[in-house]
């Protein structure tokens, strides 16, 4: 089947079968910062924002995006230039061996998109709640947030 | 709260280590193209799936894959009657590695549920999956044993009957491994000492879980030689391992690399699919990748040694501890991976924390029916130091002292030696371990503070209602690195631009290694980080290095990383003498020039290489140096915890964590909290949430992430980790390590504040909610029977 939707800004049509999943389709386009973590999508490292939500990839077809938006970290910054948060999560030392860390980007973007970038403590452990990190133990992502935040709300 | 520098700092002398500094493979991290194994397109490539045994015990009758050899897109099935049977162990470990060799590719007898039967190679995952289904075996199911200490008795099922044992200590009482080691007169000083305490303690099986599942990408590159990208904390020894294993290769045809990897922690020490896509990419002349599904992560991967631990200890009424008695059996599982040497680690790592006049440790390490153990972070000690600090508060407790004054009055400390480090090394024998720095009593004090012990335990008798409030506190030793059997090599070489390349064989997993590794190359050199191109752990490219385990890297590979560094700024000195006709002693290097002492005149590290490559007397200006130790400088830890406990639920709520440690010089300050918070996650599952629970036939009865509970962002208390610098002399710039230790400290300190908030002690892991209400419980009966009054 055809689908069209657009990624990263860019309005796209794809032939897929009725069940590719839609990380299978975006990992096959080179969008590696989408990962497998497990089946289920509890891991979040798969997460994508569909129309600026966090959506898990892994159980997600892609024939369900068909029309719609769907945006990775890929689209936030390149390593030339990094968006504030990507930034943050570097300066706040959150990112250790990185598989999870787009995934945590992302459901930050939506959380501080959400909340015109004053989120509250509790709520940012609540947005992070779907991202399963095992090296930092949160602590430096929970305040990577806080320092995108503050950040973005100064520009 | 927490700083990034280290507040009493003598790393004030340095100008690139004992910083925070952006991580090197930091940026492509955050934008999403970090190099993980899977991130590259590989034309034709084929998807290996494997067939796992559904029964604890059986034998394999019969097996017939001519189905699935016949369906489409099968390019390959592996099974036990096509490839030859090379003995092996898993376990990524030295040669020749202390672990027995009881493993094949495919063997005919399946020891746990997840065992291997079968793996087929297709083009698409879907194809190789359906093949599976179509391959017919007969299994003639065997009686199975899953408690470790229920195998060890006579008429117990056998779970190694292979008729040529290799490196198992007693395998018709599956007894894989053993140890014993008494230092003075261990019976002595129990009849001596004015109490005998004893305690047991169980310590539950639990997953490493890794975000990203064990994976790899094997071909065949042009000259026919397997190249293997994959997810491991040790190259070097995946090809040492699985060349034997493969059809006709050489360690010479094997070329194995790691790119990023998404965490480790000891399950990427163990070689779980690389023979399986060597073999697969062998046979198939294609691209093959295997990786490994979260079920299969958890009940066909590794997990830490579950143990019984038995703690006695002989005490004076002044506090002083006459004799100190550790007996320990471990669960090994299905194969001995590690068994031998995590079990030794808890006796070398946590008992001799202690000061006595008599040690004894004793392990009896047990195959049974239940998917094997292997490393996990701390590697035997989060086990020990369960028991050992969870005992030690109860001995004071028992004498009437200050749990904080007994801990104090007997720790470990400068000028000590380790008293069981030499009978307890890797494999036998180890070398002496001497403490020539410890900032326990200061990690003691600034924890203390940070928590406020003296001002909780001063009004603590206040409290009302269901939820009450406890403190706990853990003192904890780990070591760096394997004294006398790791070592690490670096290369190094200059560039025009002043720059250098640095190759090193070690393997960051995630940690920050390479970080770190360029710290201590650009401190060496005088040049910025940026100035450090720094490419690791490639077998064709890079130095041998044992690989990412026991808190090694930055102390061995890191002195490697020193010595070439220093031995390339002696080059540079000599060249730049050259050029500016002074003697070498007049010469100082300052921020990528060298400068003359005595005129003024400098010269760039950029002219300076250029002279050397292209002017006169032409040489590339490099060196490589090796790294190992004898000397394993203990790091120091002081953990504190406070608890709520809800005595109507049973819930356990970590409130506050603070974390003081002695590691040295910490080389990237932010990196090393990094570190221990991302450990104190972990051991706060292990305390509370975490474990791998089976049914009576041996199968994992939550094998994914929404029944095995792993800490959220929501779970996690306030951590303060505060680092408490001491400068160790046999470290390049003072370090020790900080990988393992901040493992530790959870389980016991929780259990500790249980005590303290509730009166009651919990003597297994998990300590879960039911857990604490049937103590509460037990203790309001005991109180009844004693004082006749109804229960409230």
């Amino acid at each position: 089947m055809n689908i069209t939707f657009t990624l990263n800004g860019d309005e796209q049509s794809f032939e897929v079968e009725p069940g590719t999943l839609l990380i299978e389709l975006l990992r096959d386009e080179g969008i590696w910062s989408v990962k497998r973590g497990d089946e289920t999508g509890a891991a979040g490292a798969d997460t994508v924002l569909l129309d600026g939500e966090p959506v898990s990839s892994e159980i997600l077809l892609a024939a369900q995006v068909d029309g719609r938006n769907v945006t990775t970290v890929e689209d936030l910054g390149s390593i030339y230039n990094l968006h504030p948060i990507q930034q943050a999560y570097l300066d706040q030392g959150a990112v250790q061996c990185g598989y999870c860390t787009p995934g945590m980007i992302l459901t930050t973007k939506s959380l501080l998109d959400e909340t015109d970038n004053e989120p509250t403590r509790d709520q940012i452990e609540v947005a992070l709640d779907g991202n399963m990190c095992r090296c930092t133990g949160y602590k430096r992502p929970v305040e990577a947030v806080e320092t995108a935040a503050e950040q973005l709300e100064g520009d | 709260m927490v700083s990034d520098q280290a507040d009493s700092n003598p790393s004030d002398q340095y100008k690139k280590v004992g910083v925070t500094t952006e991580r090197v493979d930091g940026r492509k991290l955050v934008a999403g193209r970090g190099g993980f194994v899977d991130d590259v397109h590989k034309p034709d490539l084929l998807h290996i799936k494997v067939l796992r045994s559904p029964h604890a015990h059986a034998t394999i009758e019969h097996i017939d894959a001519s189905e699935a050899r016949e369906m489409e897109g099968v390019h390959q099935v592996l099974t036990h009657k096509n490839v030859p049977r090379v003995k092996y162990t898993s376990a990524g470990q030295g040669w020749p590695e202390p672990s027995p060799y009881d493993q094949v590719m495919f063997d005919t007898t399946l020891r746990y549920v997840g065992d291997r039967v079968a793996a087929v190679a297709a083009e698409t995952p879907e194809q190789a999956e359906r093949a599976l289904q179509t391959i017919d075996v007969r299994y003639e199911e065997k009686p199975a044993v899953f408690d470790p200490e229920e195998a060890l008795e006579v008429d117990s099922p056998q779970v190694h009957t292979e008729e040529d044992p290799a490196g198992i200590a007693e395998p018709d009482r599956n007894l894989a491994a053993q140890l014993h080691a008494e230092v003075g007169d261990i019976q002595d000083g129990f009849d001596e000492a004015d109490h005998v305490i004893e305690n047991e303690y169980k310590v539950s099986k639990v997953q490493q879980t890794p975000i990203e599942p064990h994976i790899s990408i094997g071909w065949m590159d042009e000259d026919g030689r397997l190249n293997l990208r994959t997810s491991t904390q040790v190259p070097y020894h995946v090809r040492r391992i699985i060349a034997p294993l493969i059809d006709g290769l050489d360690i010479k045809d094997i070329r194995v690399t790691k790119p990023r990897i998404g965490g480790g922690f000891g399950v990427k020490q163990e070689i779980l699919i690389e023979d399986l896509v060597g073999t697969m990419a062998k046979r198939t002349d294609r691209p093959c990748k295997l990786e490994l599904s979260r079920e299969e992560e958890f009940h066909a991967s590794r997990s830490r040694h579950p143990y019984v631990l038995r703690m006695k200890t002989g005490v004076d009424e002044d506090g002083s501890i006459r004799s100190n008695q550790m007996r320990l059996v471990s669960n090994t599982g299905a194969h001995g991976t590690h068994g031998l040497t995590v079990a030794s680690v808890t006796g070398s790592k946590t008992l001799p924390l202690y000061k006595a006049d008599n040690h004894l440790f004793e392990a009896k390490v047990a195959y049974t029916n239940l998917p094997p153990s292997g490393a996990y972070r701390g590697y035997g000690a989060p086990q020990g130091y369960f028991a050992v600090e969870s005992h030690m508060d109860e001995v004071a407790r028992e004498i009437g002292m200050d749990v904080e004054e007994f801990r104090r009055q007997n720790h470990l400390d400068e000028g000590d030696e380790n008293a069981l480090a030499v009978p307890l090394g890797e494999g036998g024998e180890g070398p002496p371990m001497h403490v020539r720095t410890c900032g326990l009593e200061e990690c003691i004090e600034r924890g203390k503070e940070a928590i406020g012990w003296d001002e909780f335990h001063a009004r603590a008798d206040e409290q009302e209602g269901p939820v009450k409030e406890g403190m706990g506190m853990a003192i904890l030793m780990q070591a760096t690195g394997i004294p006398g059997v790791d070592m690490g090599a670096a290369h190094a070489k200059m560039n025009e631009d002043g720059s250098f390349n640095v190759h090193v064989g070690a393997t960051d997993l995630g940690t920050g290694a390479d970080t770190a590794l360029s710290q201590i190359a650009a401190e060496t050199l005088h040049v910025d980080i940026d100035d450090i191109i720094l490419y690791s752990a490639d077998t064709d490219h890079t130095p041998f290095d044992v690989g990412a385990y026991a808190s090694s890297t930055t102390y061995i590979s890191g002195g490697a990383v020193k010595k070439a560094a220093e031995k390339l700024r002696d080059q540079i000195l000599e060249r730049a003498s050259m050029m500016l006709e002074e003697p070498e002693d007049q010469l100082e290097v300052g921020d990528k020039v060298v400068r003359s002492t005595e005129t003024g005149e400098s010269v760039e590290y950029g002219h300076i290489c250029k002279n050397a490559m292209y002017a006169e007397e032409q040489r590339q200006i490099q060196a490589v140096a090796s790294n190992m130790s004898y000397d394993s400088p203990p790091p120091f830890a002081a953990h504190f915890v406070k608890v709520s406990v809800d005595t109507e639920t049973g819930k356990v709520e970590v409130d506050d964590y603070v974390s003081a440690t002695d590691c040295g010089i910490p080389i990237n300050p932010q990196a090393c909290h990094g570190q221990v918070e991302g450990a104190i996650q972990q051991a706060i599952g292990y305390a509370l949430t975490e474990e791998m629970k089976f049914d009576d036939y041996g199968r994992m009865q939550n094998p994914d992430f929404d029944d095995y509970k792993i800490l959220s962002s929501r779970d996690m208390p306030d951590i303060e980790s505060i680092l408490v610098e001491t400068h160790e002399p046999t470290g390049p710039y003072g370090v020790k390590a900080i990988a393992e230790i901040p493992m530790n400290g959870a389980a016991p300190a929780i259990g500790n504040a249980i005590y303290d908030a509730v009166g009651v002690r919990l003597r297994e892991l998990p300590m879960e909610p039911e857990d604490v209400l049937d103590a509460l419980e037990t203790k309001a009966q005991e109180s009844q029977s004693r004082t006749g009054e109804p229960v409230a």
